[in-house]
């Protein structure tokens, strides 16, 4: 290892490159933890929690007599897996120091939420269309896009499971007769589960 | 009369040689203008910033966040864990031994104190 040098600290007069080496470590701490939040900025867990949750929706909404009933269960399954998904994260944030690595929790939100609102606008005007069967696909997919975008500042586990997610979106929208319950329970409730446990075994948390 | 002295003798030469261990190996910092080698070099300034984000992390995780080797990562480990700044638990999971790193506290004290190190510096570079 090559020892950086840095001059004694007493000289009355540093020169400016001390200066720019102290923003240069600086800015090296502050990257090294934003990379190593990231690691586990996706708890497992928590996915696997997500997963569940999803599969117990998708028994739910099968049992539903109408689209609007359908569409209600999946809509309180979203707020469920936000909450979970919200409270881990503010968790791991109390435990850690906040302040200095907000950085990637930001970045996650802001890739992730377009696709969402795109994706709760659109469930608007199809559900109006009465094309209620090409909503799953249109969720997965933009789900997907989420997760691959988000899950560039994560490990590289993270973005396969956004392809994953958009390829059974695709199916959905361009496989004919594919029923829209099992989409959703393979999709939002097997690949959760999947991934979950793996990020979690792998890389903790 | 003799005796004393090589006594004095021994602890003495065993202060300079403290005194110099501190100048390869890094050391405490003396005062508080002086900066603290033992976090101050780059591998173990990542591991731990590293850990400062993390409960704990295992050997392989802190192998590929900081970018080394094996040898180089467990030597700059072993510096900090002898320094009082990490700690490291040993473990296996079924076959395979798990080795487990964590910030004491002491080491998040003395990445604080460098922190603040740092700063200092950047705005007395910017009043001037």
């Amino acid at each position: 290892m090559i020892r950086s040098h840095m001059p004694a600290l007493r000289q009355p007069h540093e020169p400016p490159a001390l200066h720019d080496r102290a923003m240069d470590n600086l800015r090296f701490i502050r990257e090294t933890m934003e990379r190593a939040s990231a690691f586990t900025a996706v708890p497992g867990w928590g996915q696997v929690a997500i997963g569940l949750s999803a599969l117990a929706a998708t028994y739910v909404a099968a049992h539903q007599a109408t689209p609007k009933a359908w569409l209600g269960v999946w809509l309180a399954e979203a707020i469920i897996s936000l909450l979970i998904a919200g409270w881990l994260m503010d968790r791991k944030a109390r435990k850690l120091n906040a302040a200095l690595f907000s950085g990637t929790g930001r970045k996650v939100v802001f890739s992730l939420s377009p696709p969402m609102v795109v994706g709760a606008l659109l469930t608007v005007v199809l559900f109006r269309a009465g094309m209620v069967q090409v909503i799953p696909g249109m969720w997965l997919l933009l789900y997907g896009t989420g997760v691959v975008t988000g899950g560039m500042f994560s490990v590289s586990i993270v973005p396969v499971m956004g392809i994953c997610f958009m390829l059974f979106g695709a199916a959905g929208l361009f496989v004919p007769n594919l029923s829209g319950n099992w989409l959703m329970a393979l999709g939002f409730g097997g690949l959760h589960i999947i991934f979950g446990t793996i990020i979690a075994r792998r890389y903790g948390g | 009369m003799a005796r004393p002295a090589t006594v004095k003798h021994e602890a003495h030469k065993g202060h300079a040689e403290k005194q110099k261990l501190r100048g390869v190996h890094g050391g405490a910092p003396h005062s508080a203008h002086e900066i603290d080698r033992i976090i101050h070099e780059r591998l173990r300034l990542g591991i731990i910033s590293a850990l400062a984000a993390n409960e704990s992390l295992t050997f392989n995780e802190l192998k590929h966040l900081v970018k080394t080797t094996d040898g180089n990562l467990s030597v700059h480990a072993r510096k900090l864990e002898d320094a009082g700044y990490i700690s490291c638990a040993k473990s296996f999971e079924g076959r395979t031994p798990k080795t487990e790193y964590r910030l004491t506290s002491s080491g998040r004290r003395a990445l604080e104190r460098y922190l603040d190190h740092m700063e200092a510096l950047i705005s007395r570079m910017r009043k001037s």
